[in-house]
């Protein structure tokens, strides 16, 4: 049994073949060693026989042997056990290209961020404006791939808010939305594979999704997003899922990456802890029964699921063809109400009149939501930086950019420290 | 609110965007598709390939070409009827006069320095049009409103002034890595490459004797029969060996410091290798200077390797090899430039090798490259979002929505259960000297301090004056224009170098100076004490400035932080030989709410605060303004806003560190 360990500040590995003498106590075996080390890093360890070899990891991948032992080995051995993880290293590294272009933004998440970042692969679906200004920040940011799926004709209202499309007529005609989109994408960093998929949404399989990384999902009815998260969810590997919708100057982001582990930073320079959240389905974060939430929960959030009953109930968003549907709206809102033994000035009337008139996005929340959006699906894949759990709303009304945490699991803890109470394992590696 | 993009006030506006970098590029598509018609932008740089991972309008064929043209013709492919006018131009050119700003509804800054943006704000205090200002830096971002009479302006709060280190730390102590790269950059590349004539302290501090200054110069001159190894040996053995010795030689310095070891070329690299170090062939070519490369000469890849004192001095010797050979025209008038490759070879090798000698950690390229180049980190999705909050303001400002302007801040971390913090707008300051007129009072040293020091380190340095004018009482002592003639620039120049005391009509103790501006329109006066003595460390301009709202170095702490992103990062460097990328440092913004909030705290602790919810917005129209009631259901996180903001402000320092 071989050994293999973490300690330090900066990640020290070492690992040994030899199992009667184990640098640190370990439990894996080699493969296991093997397959973390894969994980961890993205290079495959080849074992040359018994040997103990140091390496210091940077940001950067290797930065230098530390040293070695190998009783048994040969020197050439160990040299070509060096060599070989240096390559397979150089290989990971970020080509000078990438580092030239991503300069500014290395300086802000890392090397290693950036990596993952450039493995990574995206399913988008509805491209509205806000998952334009979403697309457009993630291609920037150099992740792996994006693949596309819209395949609506060219609106008004896309023309409107969506900068991905040109505006002439013979330029758009005959082409979906995902194709216009993925011909603009395409062109701002050609690093990223950019690709449009044509599907039914709701046909698609589970081991489609095995392929993604992140799912992002807009404009389709809430069924559908459920279906989508339950597909993401039973799948053996983690994909982070989100989905996003912009009405009027309102905008709203849901999040989940079922249990997250990521190393939060201390506070004022103190160790780094590994924390731990638990996040709720799609289907459990909205359906939290309304008079269990703080009376302070962003009233943006029971505003956007009266608009999902009435388009669950009707079979249509609500205000994209007739204004004439506030009436309608307000008075699921009063059954709602009711339903939840809340009152009903708990979602505002004038709230609600704006969601439904004012159907289609605003451009500039397109670019707060779509901003927020970016960073955040960055930060679940990086690993880096605390990840909003699991709502976030933007409203111009007020200017402020909150984060709600909602779940129909759990009661809410009552106090402001629902912060800490999210964190359900600190182990402090320092 | 989507309607709004056919509204008149929108359509029918006329904006005016300054910068077209970062912030800029999100800001004019943003612009276009909330339905601004008639855009103009200004912006004096040209396109980098470290711009394109955010300033999505440009691409790898833009490289080298005007921000402003490009970001217009890219926004026209997808908004073909509106009207966007560019300006490949600096804000400061005197055609952007106040005249020509008066035409604008509101002005949108997206710019990457404080000398910039304190002159857009004089420009718009004086033509009476309402600011927009921005900022960003990694995952935090700012944006407010400034409206003469309404708001504060831009100066009215303390900024904090540009790092600056005591010579004798850069010559003679250093401590910090960062202290390496200023000495590496300002004194040793400037000596080699930079203009000889310049003054410089590489030498000063290093030998006692008076005289020793003149041989010193010949030291730094490569003598007609010199092989280029041997020019290289005998500069590296003189900085890192000769002036350590000397340096140690005071013993009295090093009592409480760490003793430096000196360091000589022949202990680190041999002969031979000396002779087969770099691969020129593989440096780049000579036809494009910033091709040349010392790392692929010496097959050296990964800027963000720790190299070891060995490999350090290899690149020190091959980088100047590299100057002599292939680029010995430019000797003599380089400046550093992070963007040139052999600059940014050359000054981390220096920096490593004095670091070493020093028992300072050493650090890769990659890190002394962003010391070195006052690099600001820069991401995609911060820079969006700050322009979608620009538009919201602008719009507000528009529709002359006085009650709602806010001032928001994007945090990296959530506080209040918030990542886009909406607060009030300040008040003016009554004693702010841009907006309010209040006279300065400068302790100078009249008798020793020569005009051209007080224009400097004054006029231009802190009021950060383009064209200035200096009258005492109604006679004019200088003025910079193109309409004077030969006989005034001979006066002027001469006044430049009298001491104040002795100057036509003497400047002493109770003096009052004016100080005009007349593109900016910006009339400051200045009453002016005579002192005598100035503390080195503290005081290193030899002079000081009272009630110029800058933050006051502080002192340990503020030694942490790296150079930030506008302005010098030595005494020693006078010109903005740096330049940011397009965003600002939002550091010293945050810590700028900071330091007005304690200031502002005093009367009233309760003037600061967060805005209502949005479903009080009736009850809070009437309530908030100016005089602000705690709306939030009566918790007492708002009365931390500040203090989260200063949280927030260390954790990045130490990040950053």
């Amino acid at each position: 049994k071989p050994s293999f360990g973490l300690y330090g500040t900066r990640k020290t590995f070492l690992f040994s073949s030899d199992s009667s003498k184990p640098i640190l106590p370990c439990s894996s075996t080699l493969s296991e060693v093997g397959a973390g080390l894969q994980r961890e890093f993205g290079f495959p360890v080849v074992w040359f026989g018994r040997c103990v070899i140091q390496v210091q990891f940077t940001d950067s991948g290797i930065s230098r042997v530390l040293g070695f032992s190998s009783l048994l080995l040969n020197c050439l051995l160990i040299v070509n056990l060096v060599t070989r993880v240096r390559l397979e290293m150089e290989g990971e590294q970020l080509t000078e290209q990438e580092t030239a272009l991503y300069d500014r933004q290395i300086r802000v998440w890392g090397a290693d961020a950036q990596r993952r970042l450039s493995k990574s692969h995206i399913f988008v679906y509805g491209m509205k404006g806000t998952v334009a200004e979403f697309c457009k920040n993630i291609v920037l940011a150099g992740v792996g791939s994006v693949t596309l799926m819209d395949d609506r004709a060219v609106t008004n209202e896309a023309l409107a808010s969506n900068f991905l499309i040109p505006p002439e007529e013979k330029v758009y005609s005959g082409k979906t939305l995902a194709e216009l989109c993925c011909d603009s994408l395409k062109e701002f960093n050609p690093m990223v594979h950019v690709s449009v998929e044509k599907a039914e949404l709701v046909t698609l399989g589970q081991q489609f999704f095995e392929k993604f990384d992140v799912v992002v999902i807009s404009s389709c009815p809430p069924a559908t997003k459920i279906l989508i998260n339950e597909k993401c969810r039973k799948l053996s590997k983690r994909v982070a899922f989100y989905t996003v919708e912009c009405r009027d100057s309102c905008g709203e982001i849901f999040v989940d990456l079922q249990n997250y582990k990521y190393m939060k930073k201390g506070k004022a320079d103190g160790p780094a802890s590994e924390c731990e959240l638990r996040y709720s389905s799609f289907q459990e974060a909205t359906s939290a029964p309304w008079g269990r939430l703080q009376r302070r929960t962003s009233k943006l959030y029971f505003a956007m699921r009266v608009i999902e009953s009435f388009e669950e109930a009707n079979g249509r968003n609500p205000g994209v063809f007739s204004v004439e549907d506030v009436p309608a709206v307000l008075q699921l809102k009063r059954k709602l109400c009711e339903a939840q033994s809340v009152s009903e000035s708990f979602v505002p009337d004038t709230l609600l009149e704006r969601l439904v008139i004012g159907s289609i996005e605003f451009p500039p929340v397109c670019a707060i939501i779509g901003g927020i959006l970016g960073q955040e699906v960055i930060k679940a894949i990086s690993g880096k930086g605390d990840p909003v759990k699991n709502f976030f709303y933007f409203d111009v009304v007020d200017g402020k950019g909150v984060i709600e945490d909602i779940s129909s699991r759990a009661p809410e803890a009552d106090s402001a420290s629902s912060k800490s109470a999210n964190i359900i394992t600190q182990v402090v590696l320092e | 609110m989507a309607s709004l993009q056919q509204s008149p006030a929108i359509k029918g506006a006329k904006v005016l965007m300054v910068g077209a970098g970062g912030i800029g590029c999100e800001l004019l598509k943003t612009l276009a598709l909330s339905g601004f018609e008639d855009i103009h932008i200004i912006d004096m740089d040209t396109i980098e390939v470290s711009n394109l991972n955010r300033q999505f309008l440009f691409r790898q064929k833009h490289v080298g070409q005007s921000k402003a043209k490009v970001a217009r013709d890219a926004v026209l492919r997808f908004r073909p009827h509106i009207s966007i006018s560019s300006y490949h131009a600096n804000v400061k050119d005197s055609n952007f006069n106040v005249d020509f700003f008066k035409q604008f509804n509101v002005v949108l800054n997206g710019l990457d320095n404080l000398d910039a943006r304190r002159h857009v704000n004089r420009l718009c205090l004086a033509a009476e049009v309402p600011l927009v200002e921005s900022g960003t830096t990694g995952f935090l971002g700012q944006v407010s409103v400034h409206v003469k009479g309404r708001t504060d302006c831009y100066e009215c709060n303390p900024k904090p002034s540009p790092k600056t280190y005591p010579v004798c730390t850069i010559t003679s102590t250093p401590s910090k890595f960062v202290h390496c790269i200023v000495w590496a950059k300002e004194l040793l590349f400037a000596k080699l490459f930079g203009d000889k004539n310049q003054d410089n302290d590489l030498n000063v501090r290093s030998s006692d004797s008076t005289g020793s200054s003149e041989q010193a110069e010949d030291v730094f001159e490569r003598k007609a029969n010199e092989s280029i190894e041997q020019y290289g040996r005998r500069i590296y053995d003189h900085v890192f060996g000769y002036n350590i010795e000397q340096a140690l030689s005071n013993e009295e310095t090093w009592k409480s410091r760490n003793k430096p070891r000196p360091i000589y070329s022949r202990d680190v690299i041999s002969a031979e290798l000396m002779q087969q170090n770099g691969n020129s062939d593989k440096a780049g070519s000579a036809g494009d200077p910033l091709s040349v490369s010392a790392m692929a000469s010496l097959g050296l890849k990964n800027p963000q390797d720790l190299w070891s004192l060995k490999d350090n001095s290899r690149v020190f010797f091959e980088a100047l090899k590299l100057f002599f050979g292939k680029r010995e025209k430019e000797i003599g008038s380089l400046c550093f430039d992070k963007d040139d490759p052999l600059a940014v070879e050359f000054v981390t090798a220096a920096a490593n090798i004095r670091a070493a000698s020093f028992g300072i950690p050493l650090h890769s390229l990659f890190e002394a490259k962003g010391i070195a180049g006052n690099i600001v980190h820069a991401v995609a999705t911060t820079n969006a979002i700050v322009a979608g909050l620009i538009v919201i303001e602008a719009i507000k400002v528009l529709q002359k929505d006085f009650d709602s302007y806010r001032m928001s801040y994007c945090l990296e971390h959530v506080t209040q259960k918030m990542l886009i913090m909406p607060v009030q707008p300040f008040e003016p300051n009554k004693s702010c000297c841009v907006c309010s007129e209040t006279p300065l009072t400068l302790e100078i040293d009249t008798n020793h301090s020569k005009l051209r020091d007080f224009v400097e380190k004054i006029v231009k340095a802190k009021l950060s004056m383009t064209s200035p004018l200096i009258m005492h009482g109604s006679s004019l002592l200088y003025e910079v224009g193109d309409d004077l003639d030969d006989a005034m620039i001979a006066n002027y120049s001469a006044n430049l170098e009298k001491v104040l005391s002795s100057l036509p009509s003497p400047v002493t103790s109770g003096t009052m100076l004016t100080v005009e501006d007349l593109q900016q329109e910006f009339t400051c006066n200045i009453n002016i004490k005579h002192r005598e003595e100035f503390d080195e460390e503290n005081e290193p301009d030899g002079m000081v400035l009272h009630g110029w709202t800058q933050v006051p170095t502080k002192p340990k702490d503020d030694d942490d932080k790296p150079p930030t992103g506008n302005g010098d990062s030595s005494k020693t460097s006078q010109t903005e030989t740096v330049e940011a990328e397009a965003e600002v440092v939002v550091k010293i913004n945050i810590e700028e709410i900071g330091a007005s909030g304690n200031k502002r705290k005093a009367p009233d602790s309760r003037d600061i605060s967060t805005d209502p919810p949005s479903n009080d917005v009736n009850e809070a129209t009437a309530a908030n303004h100016k005089k602000v009631h705690k709306i939030d259901d009566g918790d007492d996180e708002e009365e931390l806003v500040m203090l989260d903001h200063w949280d927030i402000d260390t954790n990045k320092k130490q990040k950053l560190r």
